[in-house]
């Protein structure tokens, strides 16, 4: 759970999921984001830090393209996830983030069961060929995602009425349902107390072992824990990005020791 | 005293009260208004309210029983001997009223009241004189009903100067006592309020009264109707066939039949082209083409149903006989349920696009974007997750659809006919329900008649249908909906 005791991840031994290179975004004439370039490797957790409006979850909308839900948003450079841009015209973005899970900063479950809310994407994606398939993926992802003894003998009760933590823990297991192969988080502990937080912190350990994970955070703490690589997002410019203890512990650039020791943000 | 010229004395009173209750507050603060419990305004507004309220409610409760009471105590002067063959005496009270109301207006014309006082029925001409005055009375005059229109007319300008005298003793005395009672720590501000909290009251009492009244008048005259018409004939029989002379079938079920027919028609129509409008607008539409189309759909309300009938007359009734109805050999009728409902259903349009509209655009965004994110393309994202979310609200758009549709005349009148029929084709002319209350009611039949009080019953059973449609669609929305919140 400590990503300062544990051994610093060799990374030349991971292979890059994501490489994101020279990323612009415009909101309309605002220029959101500047000439990024990232490379997200494989069984990774990647944490994105910065203050707010700095551009990091504009980055993150951008790896499933959620942006393209935002009629003004525009957005240029390249994006390869296992050398395929993905903002290839041959790329179905449906298909895209069926691939890249997304967990929003408010859990958002839908007003369904539980059962109806984790089914939800293998329904739509046509992964489960029997009800005990489809039984099957419910129960396992809901056990990755911590919360299959909370919830087994009620999953049928609608989602809606769990707690805030429990309510993120199955936005979890419904992003997981669907077998990504990156999983995007918007500031996934925002609207949590500390044990659901530190719920689903162990949750991304876990995760990590399968997926690459890449996380938004404005908890500098939550940060340090969970990750292994760190970018630092500021005004739209990606100003450092490496290994988590280097940059906690030895900022090449002077911004990021200032945000980190609390000077601006 | 006209009631204008009270009313006016009693708000001019109020507004004194208002600067007197506002200069009162400050002068009893010393100037300072931070040592008054409110603001020096609120004060002021107490005593209005206090000046005005309370002498108006007396106004009005006045105007509502004093006729009543005059009534009751004139009707007495009236003997059985005055009322003549084949009238009655409430007519006979009628023409009470309109002599006395003659007579006011001879004494307005400059006639003296002491030469009034000592007229005589039996020795002046008071028809011809009445008649002089633009009032109208059919026979002369009988002395005891002259009498009665006398002191009939007494006792109702008694009865205003005591209701004026009464409201302005009112008046003075609430803005007097409202006044007089200001120290700085009197608490003006929820004075006031606790007047708004009374007047939201009342106004939502009225509104609920008035609806209960109405419903009460219908069972009232539906009960009538029941003892002149069997109800087992009005329930159970096939036929409506009224007989102005007597001797008619009023079976309900020709038109409750033709009415859920058009209806269905309509829905049939509306619903789905009004919901996926409504899914395109809020969906799929860019901002611009939203802006535009919104507005437009719009337009349809505006139009007048009569506008919809003429359509349905003229174009639509000959353009659905002349290729669907002739060459399926279904008829030869222009006027249809077919016509009626499909015009109805484009009026309905609209209630059904906007409305939803609406409802799905407060579905929250999270919802959409949860969904996007588990890679779902937008139309599994409306029907899976933002059409369940929104039932509840587009079941009611529906259902204000359905009302509009079983309570529309107009364009059943133009399209569909005025035939009372029971059948299965849709390119036969049928009726409904509120067609054939108007023409129950148009004409001049006697009011007593059970062809004329069956109106009421069809009425009745309208009613009930939409309330039956009323309680259906809560339980629906009980059972299926999916609360986001």
């Amino acid at each position: 759970m400590n990503a300062m005791q544990t051994p610093v991840i060799d990374a030349a031994a991971l292979k890059p999921r994501i490489a994101a290179s020279g990323v612009q975004v415009y909101y309309g004439t605002n220029h959101a984001l500047k000439d990024v370039s990232v490379d997200i490797l494989d069984r990774t957790t990647t944490a994105f830090i910065g203050p707010s409006g700095c551009g990091k979850s504009t980055f993150l909308r951008c790896l499933n393209r959620m942006n393209d839900t935002v009629a003004s948003a525009r957005v240029e450079g390249k994006i390869l996830l296992d050398g395929q841009d993905i903002y290839d015209k041959r790329v179905d973005p449906v298909q895209l983030r069926a691939r890249i899970g997304m967990v929003f900063q408010k859990p958002n479950p839908f007003p369904k069961s539980i059962y109806d809310n984790v089914a939800y994407g293998p329904r739509i994606h046509g992964l489960a060929r029997t009800r005990a398939d489809l039984d099957e993926i419910v129960e396992t992802s809901l056990r990755r995602a911590a919360l299959w003894n909370e919830v087994k003998d009620r999953l049928q009760a609608p989602g809606t009425g769990l707690s805030g933590g429990q309510q993120q823990r199955l936005c979890i297991a419904r992003a997981v349902a669907t077998g990504p192969e990156v999983l995007l988080m918007d500031e996934p502990c925002s609207a949590l107390d500390p044990i659901a937080t530190a719920q689903v912190e162990a949750l991304i350990d876990e995760l990590r072992e399968r997926y690459s994970v890449v996380i938004v955070t404005h908890s500098m703490q939550q940060a340090a824990r969970v990750s292994q690589k760190t970018a630092f997002f500021h005004l739209g410019n990606l100003v450092e990005y490496g290994d988590t203890q280097q940059i906690f512990t030895n900022p090449q650039d002077p911004r990021t020791e200032s945000y980190i020791t609390g000077r601006i943000g | 005293m006209s009631i204008a010229l009270l009313s006016l004395i009693v708000l001019g009173l109020a507004a004194l009260g208002y600067l007197l209750g506002r200069q009162r507050a400050l002068a009893a603060a010393g100037g300072d208004m931070r040592r008054l419990h409110s603001l020096p305004s609120y004060y002021g507004a107490s005593v209005f309210l206090f000046t005005a309220v309370p002498a108006f409610l007396a106004m009005v409760l006045w105007l509502l029983v004093q006729p009543v009471v005059v009534d009751r105590s004139t009707a007495a002067m009236i003997t059985a001997a005055d009322v003549p063959q084949g009238s009655s005496h409430a007519l006979v009270m009628a023409d009470v009223r309109r002599i006395a109301a003659g007579l006011d207006i001879l004494v307005a014309r400059g006639m003296d009241e002491d030469l009034l006082a000592t007229m005589r029925a039996d020795l002046s001409d008071i028809r011809g004189r009445l008649g002089g005055v633009g009032v109208a009375v059919a026979e002369t005059v009988s002395p005891n009903v002259f009498e009665a229109a006398k002191s009939y007319r007494s006792l109702a300008n008694t009865g205003r100067l005591a209701m004026a005298a009464a409201v302005l003793a009112l008046a003075v005395g609430g803005l007097l006592y409202a006044a007089f009672r200001i120290t700085p720590d009197l608490r003006a501000r929820n004075i006031v309020e606790s007047f708004i909290r009374v007047l939201l009251i009342g106004a939502s009492t009225i509104a609920i009264l008035t609806t209960l009244g109405i419903v009460l008048s219908l069972v009232f005259e539906s009960w009538h109707f029941f003892r002149l018409y069997p109800a087992k004939d009005f329930f159970f029989s096939l036929t409506w066939n009224p007989k102005f002379g007597g001797g008619s079938s009023l079976g309900v079920w020709p038109l409750v039949w033709g009415t859920l027919y058009v209806s269905f028609v309509a829905l049939v129509v509306a619903v789905p082209l009004g919901i996926l409008a409504a899914i395109y607008l809020s969906e799929y539409a860019s901002p611009t083409v939203r802006g535009l189309a919104k507005p437009a759909l719009e337009i349809l309300a505006g139009i007048p149903s009569i506008v919809y009938g003429l359509f349905a007359l003229i174009t639509v009734g000959p353009l659905l006989r002349d290729w669907l109805a002739m060459p399926l050999g279904l008829g030869d009728s222009s006027s249809s349920v077919a016509t009626a409902g499909l015009v109805m259903g484009i009026m309905l349009i609209p209630y059904v696009s906007s409305l939803s509209d609406d409802i799905i655009n407060a579905v929250p965004q999270a919802m959409r974007d949860g969904s996007f994110g588990l890679g779902a393309t937008p139309s599994e994202t409306v029907r899976q997750v933002v059409l369940p979310a929104a039932l509840p609200g587009i079941v009611g758009a529906i259902l204000l659809a359905a009302s509009r549709a079983i309570g529309e005349t107009m364009i059943v009148v133009m399209g569909a006919g005025a035939a009372a029929k029971l059948s299965m084709n849709p390119f036969e002319a049928m009726t409904t329900v509120t067609v054939k209350i108007v023409s129950q009611l148009t004409g001049d039949t006697e009011f007593a008649s059970p062809e004329t009080l069956v109106a009421f019953a069809l009425g009745l059973t309208l009613f009930v249908f939409t309330l039956g449609l009323n309680v259906l669609a809560l339980f629906i929305v009980r059972k299926y909906r999916e609360q986001y919140e």
